[in-house]
């Protein structure tokens, strides 16, 4: 039997093995009569209705006792076995259609059922739609910069710096921010173009939200392609060091633009931030004709129209992303990934390919930082931390770098962690062990536990991209003469 | 790869003007800097020294916590994130043994008393601090050995938010004060002066001490490297650890033999800095942790003297940065100007002042 290379895996099995039940599943099973060959010689449908009766059978000892089972719950269960037992990929072209349009159908009739839902053990209530808007919002987040750390390989430790220059895009051009002050008091620069509901007393620059993100998902590409130019040539940790210092650089800037260089230019309004940017929307005149909603913020169902939005911008970017994955650049990035020499002998080029990359990267945060920006009403300085970029990158790695669906679920549930599901389960565990340790303070420590042992155990992350799997199970390619450090 | 690091307009330039631009761009920006620095020797000479004495002061700290960035970086190739931290609980530990009962210390005591109490503290820092990094290697860092490189740099970012929230959880989120157990100020440090110049100027001795203490170390530490048999297996292993383990050297227990001494190199940074700054908070040790490897890049990594050097101007700039008048961008742009710097020599000069020429840097 040949030993996995990849570290920590010797101690994982051991873990494994001592999960007796698990082990000595086929013996207890073949005590009533079920061997493995028999289950195996058993229709696909029927060997998953019996895994799917299993895990329900699991679930019900689980759940029930900590929140009961109702009637969510059990319909939750129907649809997962409704999706899971039957061979929806064997009914042709319509049917490879049906678990993911059931998923999409699921998320976006997500605001509806999500206030009747059963409480989740430990973890506390369903997140609500606006726990459900910012958890989209970084699903967006992820999934950009998996493209820089997943696809290109490039370790990229100042993502916050992309998302706050989206945010500071869309905040500035969409407020008073630049509305000067004449002698009377009055503004001196008033420019609107689509925005709504607009005060247009008060000045400023107003452009149309929407546009707006495609403007700051733009802009932020360029900057990231200048940033990325100079530092792109160096290698690995390098990068790395040169992208937290960016990082670090332009919250610096956010937090001190107030003032550039002394000569009283106000690009940033400073520690303040920019407050009460403009609201999203489509405008009197669409509202008329097409019944589109006028003003999400003043909208009655506010909440859900955001979610819808991020729907829409999180499908978007997953579609870029496994479209970018499968062309050329995207083989080219797996390339430089793999073996950066080998690529550049094999005719990639690299520094247009990585640059892209970073672009790309760039201009997913920069459009999630813009409608962060939407959402929160404004862009603050004091959200752009080193601890962001980290919480992006452990999003990134969680769910494994490289596969979209996987970082998909990584952030989905670090954002829900990161807005309620922490809290909830620091107060569970007072509960239940009678101390009081305020557990959300400990996030990033928590985060560093979860980075740590994902990287000792499982370095390809909960679902892991499949060419990353064979990379880390069966090692890359230099395998020393004599192997001299496990000795 | 110095092949790919010429990319094509850099070339074409090149051709069309007979010259490479880079390094010319790159001197340049080092003359606009010397010409700076003139201009305000010129307008306030007596802030200009004050700036310089307290820049050494600053940097030869920074020079402490960068010699433990560039052993690790030099044997393992690896940031460790988790210095920073390191130094910081060596800070604390510093603190919390000062402030303890077992030593009785006051700032009042004679000398002859508070010395040796003071060497005790610093001793049992830097053990204490070398055993915590080596706790860190042997957990986070060597059972990656074989994996991507970018691994062991993404667990030595969550040991550094480890170390960090444990720091957090045992002393608070809030500064922890050299004299929060003890009475009246916390000069432990003799505070008088050595020579006093116009414009409120002044060395203390204070800052003489921190001096004091650094060079020695460095010097300790070179000839550990570079005469002991123990720092000839550190460079072997350091050049090739296969060879260096086919010529009967034990890999593992010099790498771990680095981190401990990388380690008790924070922990004298960490006393140090504890008796000469008087508090600590638990998020600082990533911060100067970020300026000193930033030193130890300046000074070319894996180069021991480079990184004191290094330290020290970094410690110049912030401080002329800090105090000078004359057209400087002042103490809100500090970070940001040591990080521009890290950017800088990465694109102009990635060996750094005194380094060798690596494939990495481009």
């Amino acid at each position: 039997m040949s030993e996995p290379l990849y570290p920590g895996a010797r101690l994982r099995d051991t873990l494994r093995d001592s999960w007796r039940i698990w082990r000595h599943r086929w013996a207890i099973l073949g005590a009533f009569g079920l061997t493995e060959e028999r289950f195996h010689a058993w229709p696909l449908p029927a060997q998953r209705a019996f895994i799917a009766a299993c895990v329900g059978a699991v679930l019900l000892v689980i759940v029930g006792p900590f929140s009961g089972v109702d009637l969510s719950a059990l319909i939750t269960f129907a649809i997962f076995v409704a999706l899971y037992v039957p061979s929806w990929k064997r009914l042709g072209r319509a049917g490879r259609w049906v678990i993911p349009g059931a998923f999409l159908a699921l998320a976006a009739t997500f605001p509806y059922y999500t206030d009747t839902m059963f409480t989740i053990p430990v973890l506390g209530a369903f997140p609500d739609t606006h726990t459900g808007v910012v958890m989209l919002i970084f699903v967006m987040m992820g999934v950009g910069l998996n493209v820089v750390v997943g696809y290109a390989g490039l370790l990229d430790l100042g993502y916050v710096a992309f998302y706050a220059i989206g945010a500071y895009t869309a905040a500035t051009l969409a407020s008073t921010q630049f509305a000067g002050q004449n002698a009377q008091g009055g503004p001196t620069l008033s420019f609107i173009f689509g925005g709504i509901d607009v005060d247009k007393s008060l000045g400023g620059i107003h452009i149309s939200v929407w546009l707006l993100l495609v403007v700051a998902g733009l802009f932020t590409a360029v900057l990231g392609m200048i940033i990325g130019l100079p530092t792109l040539r160096l290698r690995g940790d390098y990068l790395a060091i040169v992208t937290l210092g960016f990082g670090e650089i332009l919250p610096q800037v956010a937090r001190k633009g107030d003032n550039l260089f002394n000569t009283g230019v106000n690009v940033t309004n400073g520690p303040q931030g920019v407050t009460s940017m403009d609201a999203i929307g489509f405008g009197s005149t669409l509202h008329k004709y097409l019944g589109l909603p006028e003003n999400f913020e003043s909208a009655a169902n506010s909440d859900r129209l955001f979610f819808w939005t991020a729907i829409l911008l999180v499908l978007f970017t997953i579609f870029c992303s496994l479209r970018l994955r499968d062309s050329r650049l995207g083989r080219a990035w797996i390339a430089i990934r793999e073996d950066e020499t080998a690529a550049a002998a094999m005719g990639v080029p690299l520094m247009r390919t990585k640059t892209l990359a970073y672009a790309i990267g760039a201009f997913f945060g920069g459009v999630a930082g813009a409608y962060f920006a939407e959402v929160t009403t404004g862009a603050n300085p004091d959200s752009f931390s080193f601890n962001f970029s980290v919480f992006v990158l452990v999003m990134v790695i969680l769910g494994g770098m490289g596969n979209v669906w996987g970082v998909l679920v990584g952030a989905a549930f670090l954002a829900y962690l990161d807005q309620a599901g922490l809290a909830n389960t620091g107060a569970w565990l007072n509960n239940h062990l009678g101390i009081a340790i305020d557990v959300p303070k400990y996030e990033f420590g928590i985060y560093g536990v979860i980075l740590l042992l994902v990287m000792l155990f499982r370095p390809h992350g909960l679902i892991p991209e499949a060419r990353h799997r064979l990379e880390f199970e069966q090692g890359v390619a230099d395998e020393p003469l004599y192997d001299a450090t496990t000795t | 790869m110095v092949t790919d690091a010429r990319t094509g307009e850099q070339l074409a330039l090149r051709r069309s003007l007979g010259i490479n631009p880079v390094p010319l761009i790159g001197l340049a920006l080092v003359v606009l800097l010397i010409v700076w620095l003139a201009i305000n020797l010129e307008k306030t000479p007596n802030q200009f020294l004050q700036a310089f004495l307290i820049g050494v002061t600053n940097g030869s700290v920074f020079g402490l916590i960068a010699l433990g960035y560039t052993l690790v970086y030099g044997i393992l190739e690896l940031i460790n994130f988790a210095h920073g931290d390191v130094f910081m609980l060596g800070g604390m530990i510093a603190i919390t043994l000062i402030g303890s009962d077992v030593f009785g210390l006051h700032p009042g005591q004679a000398a002859y008393v508070l010395w040796p109490k003071i060497i005790a503290v610093l001793v049992i820092t830097m053990v204490g601090c070398g055993l915590i990094n080596a706790t860190v290697e042997r957990i986070a860092y060597r059972p990656l050995r074989g994996a991507p490189r970018l691994v062991p740099l993404i667990t030595a970012i969550a040991a550094s938010f480890i170390l960090q929230n444990i720091a957090l959880a045992s002393k608070g989120a809030n500064y922890v004060t050299l004299n929060s157990g003890l009475s009246g100020a916390a000069d432990f440090l003799p505070q008088g002066n050595i020579f006093t110049f116009g414009g409120g100027g002044r060395y203390t001795w204070a800052s003489l001490i921190v001096l004091m203490i650094t060079a020695p170390v460095l010097f300790a530490l070179l000839w550990l490297v570079q005469r002991t048999k123990q720092g000839k297996a550190m460079r072997a292993t350091a050049q090739d650890r296969e060879a260096a383990a086919m010529m009967g050297i034990n890999v593992n227990r010099t790498i771990s033999f680095t981190f401990l001494i990388a380690g008790s190199l924070a922990g004298a940074a960490g006393t140090i800095y504890a008796l000469y700054f008087t508090s600590v908070r638990y998020d600082q040790g990533f911060q100067l942790g970020l300026i000193a490897f930033t030193a130890a890049v300046l000074g070319g990594i894996g180069n021991l003297p480079g990184a004191v050097l290094g330290a020290l101007l970094i410690g110049l700039i912030q401080t002329f940065n800090n105090t000078l008048t004359w057209h400087a961008p002042g103490s809100d742009w500090t970070q940001s100007i040591v990080f521009g710097v890290l950017i800088l020599i990465l694109v102009f000069r990635p060996e750094g002042l005194l380094g060798e020429r690596t494939p990495e840097g481009g």
